[in-house]
């Protein structure tokens, strides 16, 4: 058992290590890097993506995946313009958009569940219906003209300290889905699905209510960083965060969340989360360029999955070595 | 009991036999279905607006999809094998931007060079991409993710170390002369898609290589059990995908001659769009160039029927979107019709 268990600790314990060595980097690089402006700076940057990854954790530990969050955010993102343009009042705006990503999540759910199509095709489906939609509803235009009430969501922080309001929204939403993945009944399936679906819908676990409801939970999610993306770039535009999902998908498996499902941890996800912040952040501060950046993660991304793929196959011909000296000393 | 469970396993055999039976009948058909539609689309547009149906037209749409044919053949490769290629989109930007930039700067060289230095990039790149899926055991779709944003990067990257944007008149007329060059009046883009197509269609049907990709996709343990070497296929089906790319991107450098490191992003979509819905199964295991084909045909005609009636191009990418779900739904419902029939038949017997 125990056997099973320390490949986990141990790779959350290696993040750990990775997010104190970035930082230690960050510091010696740039003067600029400890300062309590660019924490601002770097923490609003990321929340999107952050908050974003919470609900791509459960899904992937549940057996699936969802790669339109990028367009659902898009989409929501332009719902919200264009309702703010046409005269509606900023709430309901907002709230229309929720509804849109709760309605695009609800979509991707049933196409999986009631059709049993694999999550993968269905989204990379709706990741160009959703992005398309956007499109066909602002065209090329953008809507740019949000009151200050509303852009300081993205813009402003917590008064008397740097802490950008969005990292408070995702502090409450990661306490609440850690102790619902971690503590509750309900995260207890989830990751018995990932292990073993078969298994869990034989034991009584409706699986294809779950799944519904995991990507509802993840549509409402990207609507949200979508008002989030929105209110910091003081911009609605079909093409807001385009490729988004590439980000949320690496810091998910980064973070020791297994591709296959039934394994990882709220933590881990976390502290990558935080390891893609700095990297990207530091990037940025030494002036190189996005396209880099984009190369750096995609790397990432490959390595967070190559690399335990690569220490497993080590760990098992050194067992298998200690077993087979073993076998021959007994002889 | 020896008798009985014989019975049971030769009862067995017959089934998998109809059922097989079954599934090509149904391909058979569902590539019917796929010239109905498209046939109705025609007919639709053509009622519409009488231009759409001039031959001028026509040779326009197969024009318009030369390039998408010649990835899609090589996407449908990684398919059959039960994996999927995001990167393509990117590893066709890279190509043509490298090579419009390799004219660029040596007008003067053979322009097979040009060619081969496309080809082997694209062959380079690919690997790369098969060697994470099948030996690093990265599933396809985390590991060609990864690349897709990668290799858009050294695009981004090379374009900032040399220059931004390689003009039509940067680059020898030879090179351009590539896609406009017409052979028995039809433009040579259009028979160099039509002669891959054909060549890999006929590889895929007889040649052993090629019936060994179907039995990878559509079992890959009983595959390795009978000692198929699955990493070797799916290494080389990546690998394929790469090369067709490196040629897909020295001929979108050719037709297009105004080259930037935007070049191609996400040609993926209509990539996959067209082969599944072709009829290209997502799980491996069937489908086949053709269906591919027509799969590129019918996006291409929709595309133009867009351009005819005046309907924005900005719908295109949300209707390539509802290609994609209306196919593998579609597909969802024709196996569990398939299923269905088998059960009631064995019911019956």
């Amino acid at each position: 058992m125990k056997r099973l268990t320390s490949p986990l600790i141990s790779w959350e314990a290696l993040l750990v290590i990775l997010l104190l060595i970035s930082i230690v980097i960050g510091g010696v690089l740039s003067p600029y890097f400890l300062s309590g402006f660019n924490f601002n700076a770097l923490t609003s940057n990321t929340m999107e993506i952050a908050i974003m990854a919470l609900p791509m954790t459960l899904i992937i530990i549940a057996g699936e995946i969802d790669l339109s969050v990028g367009s659902v955010l898009g989409l929501a993102s332009v719902v919200l313009g264009l309702l703010w343009e046409s005269g509606h009042p900023m709430w309901l705006a907002i709230g229309v958009a929720l509804l849109v990503g709760l309605v695009a999540g609800c979509f991707n759910g049933l196409l999986v569940t009631k059709l049993a199509l694999p999550s993968l095709v269905v989204t990379i489906g709706t990741l160009a219906l959703y992005r398309g939609l956007a499109f066909v509803v602002l065209g090329d235009q953008a809507v740019s003209d949000f009151p200050t009430s509303f852009t300081n969501l993205g813009f402003g922080s917590i008064p008397g300290t740097e802490i950008p309001w969005s990292f408070l929204i995702f502090a409450i939403l990661v306490v609440i889905f850690g102790v619902v993945l971690h503590l509750s009944r309900w995260g207890r399936q989830i990751y018995a699905m990932g292990n073993n679906k078969e298994a869990a819908r034989f034991s009584g676990i409706n699986v294809s209510r779950v799944k519904l409801m995991l990507f509802m939970l993840s549509g409402v999610i990207a609507a949200l960083a979508g008002v989030i993306f929105t209110a910091r770039l003081s911009s609605a535009r079909p093409d807001n965060a385009l490729g988004y999902e590439l980000y949320v998908v690496t810091v998910v498996l980064l973070g020791g969340v297994n591709i296959f499902g039934g394994r990882g941890s709220l933590l881990g996800v976390a502290l990558a989360i935080f390891i893609v912040a700095i990297v990207q952040n530091v990037l940025g501060l030494k002036n190189i360029s996005g396209d880099i950046q984009s190369l750096a993660i995609g790397l990432l991304l490959i390595l967070s999955v190559l690399g335990p793929n690569i220490a497993r196959r080590i760990q098992g011909v050194i067992a298998r070595r200690r077993l087979v000296a073993g076998s021959s000393q007994q002889m | 009991m020896a008798t009985t469970s014989k019975g049971m396993e030769r009862a067995r055999q017959r089934d998998q036999v109809s059922q097989a039976r079954l599934f090509r009948l149904v391909n058979r058909v569902r590539e019917l279905g796929l010239l109905v539609v498209l046939l109705l689309i025609i007919l639709f547009v053509g009622i519409q607006a009488p231009r759409f149906l001039s031959i001028d037209n026509f040779e326009q749409i197969l024009l318009s999809i030369a390039i998408l044919v010649i990835v899609a053949v090589g996407e449908t490769l990684v398919v059959l094998t039960r994996n999927v290629d995001l990167s393509v989109g990117s590893m066709v930007g890279v190509i043509a931007f490298v090579t419009a930039y390799f004219f660029k700067q040596l007008p003067d060289i053979n322009l097979l060079l040009g060619i081969l230095l496309g080809c082997t990039l694209g062959l380079v790149l690919g690997m790369v991409n098969g060697l994470i899926v099948s030996f690093g055991r990265v599933p396809a779709i985390v590991a060609t993710l990864g690349t897709l944003y990668a290799y858009r990067a050294l695009v981004f990257i090379f374009a900032a170390n040399t220059t931004t944007q390689v003009n039509a008149s940067d680059v020898p007329a030879g090179y351009l002369a590539l896609a406009t060059t017409q052979i028995f009046g039809i433009p040579s883009l259009i028979l160099i898609a039509a002669a891959i197509a054909i060549i890999v269609g006929y590889f895929l049907h007889a040649s052993q290589t090629g019936r060994q990709l179907y039995a990878v996709g559509s079992n890959p343990e009983a595959a390795n059990i009978i000692g198929l070497r699955r990493d070797w296929l799916v290494f080389a089906a990546f690998a394929a995908s790469g090369l067709l790319c490196g040629l897909a991107g020295v001929l979108w450098g050719a037709r297009f001659a105004t080259v930037d490191a935007t070049d191609a992003t996400g040609l993926e979509l209509a990539v996959i769009a067209a082969v599944v819905v072709g009829g290209v199964n997502i799980f491996g295991g069937s489908g086949t160039i053709l269906g591919a084909v027509l799969g590129a045909i019918v996006l291409g005609t929709l595309q133009n029927a867009l351009n005819i009636l005046n309907v924005s191009q900005f719908w295109l990418q949300a209707l390539y979107g509802a290609a994609i779900l209306g196919a593998v739904v579609l597909d969802a419902f024709i196996t569990r019709w398939v299923q269905r029939t088998i059960l009631s038949r064995r019911k019956k017997a």
